[in-house]
């Protein structure tokens, strides 16, 4: 690593990945970063929180009070993100959105605990792309006829002269790369900010860069983390087709 | 000097130019920004949604300013086009 690009090499040093230790797997090098311990740290806080809020609900009251309030509070505002951006045809992708909304927001947040956050390496938000991208198609092949589905790849040309196809194969496979690099390089963006003021001001970093902290990991980590989930459900509410949603019992009374 | 210097120079000046992508995004934002003011003062009863629907598109509007940010990195610490 070059270390004049920058003033001083521990600036560069401050925001990579960083490998902690590293093993062999049939002669394939396999290293342990910082972002598998950051990830892990998050994963840990989220399932303290599950831990005490299946206690929390287990003895829960008719008029909630305390943690109870915390709990029902998050999994009302969740219901109603989806709800109101899917429609009828939210009862199923609940639990998903809401489970990738929590862990993305906690790892964005993460960087204000001093962590790298976890979103910063394109290694777990390519993941997250995919699976958008995967349940985006199986919903799609589940509830439109294959004749269809082929009509909308050759879209604006008629069935018989697929000569579209490819472009509209391409455009489908930027989805999960635009999402995927969109989260990434926004927390990246603000994790480089931080560390450039960290390193280069030194000692006159003190106790300001914490308005900084609220804009780069507050503000813009909630920002992406709903515009994740909005383009998600977005998608996956695009690739139903004109069939009914049979009308599932929802979870809550 | 080395064989490489003179690439790192200059993918140092292609990075410079590569955020100058930031320009597009920039005004894009202010557009969304200012006809989500306006939409407001004609309709002040739909700010939730208005604000809701002004962030995502100005969050997508910011990707292609990130890409620029992406290209300016792998320029300055990932040495593309070194000669090995």
């Amino acid at each position: 690593m070059t270390s004049g690009i920058l003033l001083s090499g521990d600036v560069t040093e401050s925001f990579m990945v960083k490998g902690i230790f590293k093993y062999t797997v049939f002669g394939q090098e396999v290293w342990i970063t910082t972002t598998h311990v950051c990830i892990l740290i998050v994963m840990l806080i989220l399932m303290v929180f599950a831990l005490f809020a299946n206690r929390a609900m287990k003895k829960a009251q008719e008029v909630p009070k305390g943690f109870q309030n915390v709990v029902e509070m998050i999994v009302e505002k969740l219901d109603g993100m989806v709800s109101s951006s899917m429609g009828d045809k939210a009862s199923g992708w609940l639990n998903y959105i809401g489970t990738i909304f929590i862990f993305i927001l906690i790892s964005n947040f993460s960087g204000i605990f001093g962590l790298r956050p976890p979103t910063a390496d394109y290694g777990v938000t390519l993941p997250l792309g995919i699976l958008t991208f995967c349940l985006v198609h199986i919903t799609q092949f589940r509830t439109t006829k294959p004749l269809t589905i082929w009509k909308d790849m050759c879209s604006p040309l008629p069935a018989w002269f697929p000569l579209w196809l490819p472009i509209n194969i391409i455009s489908e496979i930027a989805v999960p790369i635009s999402l995927s690099l969109r989260l990434f390089a926004n927390v990246l963006s603000g994790t480089i900010m931080m560390a450039l003021v960290y390193g280069l001001l030194s000692w006159i970093a003190t106790a300001w860069p914490g308005a900084l902290h609220v804009y780069f990991d507050l503000f813009s980590g909630a920002i992406q983390t709903y515009v994740f989930c909005m383009l998600t459900m977005t998608y996956i509410g695009n690739a139903y087709g004109d069939k009914p949603v049979k009308a599932k019992k929802s979870a809550q009374a | 000097m080395s064989d490489n210097a003179i690439i790192h120079a200059c993918s140092a000046i292609g990075a410079g130019l590569a955020v100058i992508a930031g320009i597009g995004p920039g005004v894009g934002q202010g557009i969304a920004a200012g006809h989500g003011a306006a939409a407001v003062g004609r309709n002040p009863g739909a700010k939730g949604d208005i604000m809701s629907t002004m962030l995502l598109g100005q969050a997508v509007a910011e990707t292609t300013g990130l890409y620029g940010l992406l290209v300016a990195l792998l320029l300055l610490f990932v040495h593309p086009l070194d000669i090995q």
